[in-house]
């Protein structure tokens, strides 16, 4: 993985100076993706490879290693009755449940993804942090969620937030690091866009747009600005960065608009869930019930699709 | 992590999302609309309209001569002096608004004939073209009988018979701009549409005949050059309105001189679309993008003189061949067509003139990799860089989806470059900052110039140009006032 190079050698741009975004103007792009029509073989292809891309997740105070077991247990085998189904990218959890996961997935190809760094609100030292994220690590998470100090960024203080998350990625060792950005606290996309720049340049292996805990979270605008910045980043240092949406996909069409502008602002390159995830936790069935109702014809009842 | 290759990249195209023709009606013939009834041309001809897409022939149109517009002269000379001129302007209003109505109700019909007749994609007649023309009959009939608000302390007075003729490249949404306000105004109207594509002007004179309007008050005659040349020669009409070539425009200015026709010309351009170096890039690049390539460039006021300031020329450049590259090019009738098919042999022959004359002035041609269907009149998007001001391609409108790319340096430089040409209809300006945007819209030459956007259009805002681009304004308040006398 070009990733794996480390970005030391690249030149900081100024982050004050990120591009600006023009909200109509992303407005009106968003809209044509919306305006696909994505129809019989096409929609079949797009719906596997979109739960092919979920990070199944729970993220609760109640959550127990009970819960974590059923849900992995899902992540594996979503839905029986269908013989061909892909399994979901991940699961995500807290760390304390890391260990739970693992060894609940091990073998299956699907990954663990740990939240991080005092998740959702990331209010906590960076010694905090840095152990939350080392203990997620060595329980045997693939992948660290990580969220971005948006106090720290909305008060301009953008070296902070860069230093913040190149120590986390430090720490991540083999781990693959996403980078929350909270876009629903950021409010503008200039901000999304500058955002994501800092992390792109600090060591995010993905850029996440949101903890799920707020809304907006995940809205088209917010994504496709997102997906530019990645674009960018690809064209100026070679680097690929992965996307991950997070917070309010939760049915098929919206997922298939997502993966349609994936594929017209960044190419085919991304259309893999080494690249791209969905962070959802009701969207699996979703997807499901759109695949069954390709393939018998009619919808059938949410009752034959688990819950959990 | 147990793997660390990336799989293989895999492809993901759309499949075919046809819309669907079953709905529409479509006629194997059509006649003259002349006073309220479907007559036959006096001298027996018809001709082909074809669809660009497969050159398939749709119906035999009805081919007007001198005595045809003559008969259609007179029909609403009758119904302006008898019945539309004394009715009462809120009467006149309920015939607009039911018309409107009308459209809407069957406005995916429209759609559809549109496409079908002109090669312009689905999505673009669907969203743009037919609600935009509703729109358009809706706000004028709210004008009909407001006209002393419209001209505070003037007395309004019609004009009598107007003559309108129509391009190809919006013939729906062009022949309502200029039926809308005759009709508010208290005009009649006898109108041409072009030949490659009369078919929605003839079906909308099927929903003015559903509309119960007064016979006359519409007429519609089809036909070729010299039936247009019959409408602006005939003595008995009282104003021309015309959109089409810059070339045509000057021969109907020659032949009404010396008449008492009024005249409102909408003809060619050759619009500046400038980009500096503060822009947000990427909804600019969307804005070359919808500039040129909206209609496949078949636009009056296309941006088809791009100017990127030079700090960030590279950059842009190379995002908009990236943008190219997702375009998708073929049937017009499919939702998801980008671009669809060029209006007719003769246009895609001149665009491949041009393109021609690009390459031999030695000017870098790009053009994306994409695949053309092989039935039909096609051209895919065409980028052309390193071109000056002296170039050919930069000088005279090509009407095709071929931009041709300057850079400049200073905002001084890119309004002297953008003002440098014979034509003045219509510019784009992309900027952070609202003081550029003033500087610049107070020194373009321009008749509509947008900031941050492209070819956006409202039946509220003026549209009309300067110079080579014609004269009179269509649309808005303005619209209306080349359709009055004021005493």
């Amino acid at each position: 993985m070009s990733n794996k190079k480390g970005r030391s050698h690249l030149i900081l741009p100024d982050f004050s100076q990120s591009p600006c975004v023009d909200k109509v103007g992303v407005e009106e792009r968003v809209s044509r993706f919306q305006k696909r029509s994505i129809k019989n073989e096409a929609k079949m292809q797009g719906l596997k490879m979109a739960l092919n891309m979920i990070d199944l997740t729970t993220l609760e105070g109640k959550d127990t290693p009970g819960k974590v077991r059923q849900m992995c247990y899902k992540a594996q085998h979503l839905h029986d009755i269908h013989p061909d189904l892909p399994t979901v990218a991940a699961v995500c959890v807290y760390p304390s449940m890391v260990g739970v996961a693992a060894k609940a997935v091990a073998g299956s190809g699907v990954k663990v993804a740990s939240v991080s760094t005092a998740f959702p609100s990331g209010q906590a030292p960076l010694e905090v942090k840095l152990m939350d994220t080392k203990f997620a690590v060595a329980e045997g998470a693939d992948e660290i969620d990580m969220v971005i100090s948006r106090g720290k960024f909305l008060s301009g203080e953008y070296n902070f937030v860069f230093d913040e998350i190149a120590a986390i990625k430090e720490a991540c060792g083999k781990a693959r690091l996403k980078v929350i950005l909270e876009t629903g606290e950021l409010v503008t996309l200039d901000n999304v866009r500058r955002a994501s720049d800092i992390a792109m340049f600090a060591g995010a292996d993905f850029i996440k747009t949101s903890t799920g805990k707020i809304s907006p979270a995940a809205t088209m605008q917010v994504t496709y600005t997102m997906l530019e910045a990645i674009r960018d980043f690809k064209l100026k240092t070679g680097i690929q960065i992965g996307m991950k949406p997070a917070g309010g996909i939760s049915n098929s069409k919206l997922a298939l608009h997502n993966l349609v502008m994936v594929k017209e602002t960044l190419g085919e390159d991304w259309l893999t869930n080494e690249w791209f995830r969905f962070g959802a936790s009701s969207l699996a069935n979703d997807v499901l019930m759109q695949i069954m109702k390709a393939e018998t014809g009619v919808y059938q009842s949410a009752d034959y699709f688990s819950k959990d | 992590m147990a793997k660390k290759q990336t799989k293989k990249a895999l492809t993901w195209d759309y499949s075919p999302a046809p819309e669907s023709t079953g709905h529409i009606d479509l006629k194997k013939k059509y006649d003259l609309y002349i006073d309220g009834k479907w007559v036959k041309p006096s001298s027996g001809k018809y001709f082909d309209t074809i669809n660009p897409a497969n050159k398939k022939k749709l119906a035999e149109i009805a081919y007007a001569n001198e005595k045809d517009v003559d008969k259609a002269v007179k029909a609403a000379r009758k119904a302006y002096k008898n019945v539309w001129s004394k009715m009462a302007p809120s009467e006149r209003a309920k015939y607009i608004y039911r018309i409107a109505r009308l459209m809407q109700e069957r406005a995916r019909e429209f759609a559809v004939i549109e496409t079908l007749d002109a090669g312009k994609v689905i999505r673009e007649s669907r969203d743009v073209d037919i609600p935009l023309a509703c729109n358009h009959f809706f706000y004028y009939a709210g004008w009909a009988d407001k006209l002393e608000y419209a001209f505070p302390n003037r007395k309004v007075e019609s004009l009598g018979v107007a003559g309108q003729i129509t391009p190809w490249n919006f013939p729906l949404l062009m022949a309502v701009w200029k039926i809308a306000p005759a009709l508010a105004t208290g005009n009649t109207v006898v109108l041409k549409p072009a030949e490659t594509t009369p078919l929605t002007a003839l079906k909308l004179a099927e929903v003015i005949h559903d509309s119960g309007l007064p016979p006359g008050v519409v007429n519609i005659v089809t036909g070729y050059g010299d039936t247009g040349a019959a409408i602006v020669n005939h003595p008995d009409v009282d104003k021309i309105a015309f959109t089409g070539s810059t070339g045509v425009g000057k021969i109907i200015q020659k032949a009404i001189a010396g008449t008492n026709k009024k005249a409102t010309l909408e003809l060619g351009g050759k619009s500046a679309n400038i980009i500096l170096d503060d822009a947000p890039l990427d909804q600019a690049v969307e804005g070359i993008v919808n500039g040129i390539f909206f209609n496949q460039g078949h636009v009056c006021c296309a941006g088809s003189r791009l100017f990127i300031q030079e700090s960030v020329a590279d950059v842009v450049i190379e995002k908009l061949k990236h943008r190219l590259n997702s375009l998708i090019i073929g049937d017009p009738m499919d939702k998801n067509t980008d671009i669809g098919a060029i209006n007719s042999k003769e246009q895609l022959a001149t665009i491949n003139k041009y393109i021609k004359i690009g390459l031999d002035e030695g000017a870098t041609m790009y053009q994306p990799d994409c695949k053309i269907p092989k039935e039909g009149y096609f051209c895919p998007p065409t980028l052309f860089m390193d071109v000056a001001q002296s170039s050919t391609i930069v000088q005279e409108e090509i009407f095709g989806p071929v931009l041709t790319i300057q850079t400049f340096r200073t905002v001084d430089e890119v309004i002297q470059k953008a003002n440098n040409s014979p034509y003045g209809l219509a510019a784009g300006i992309w900027t952070d900052k609202g003081s550029r945007i003033f500087n610049l819209t107070t020194k373009l030459n321009a008749g509509v110039i947008w900031a941050n956007t492209y070819n956006k259009f409202d039946p509220t805002s003026p549209f009309g140009g300067y110079k080579e681009s014609g004269f009179g304004r269509e649309g808005g308040l303005h619209g209306l006032s080349a359709y009055v006398k004021l005493k």
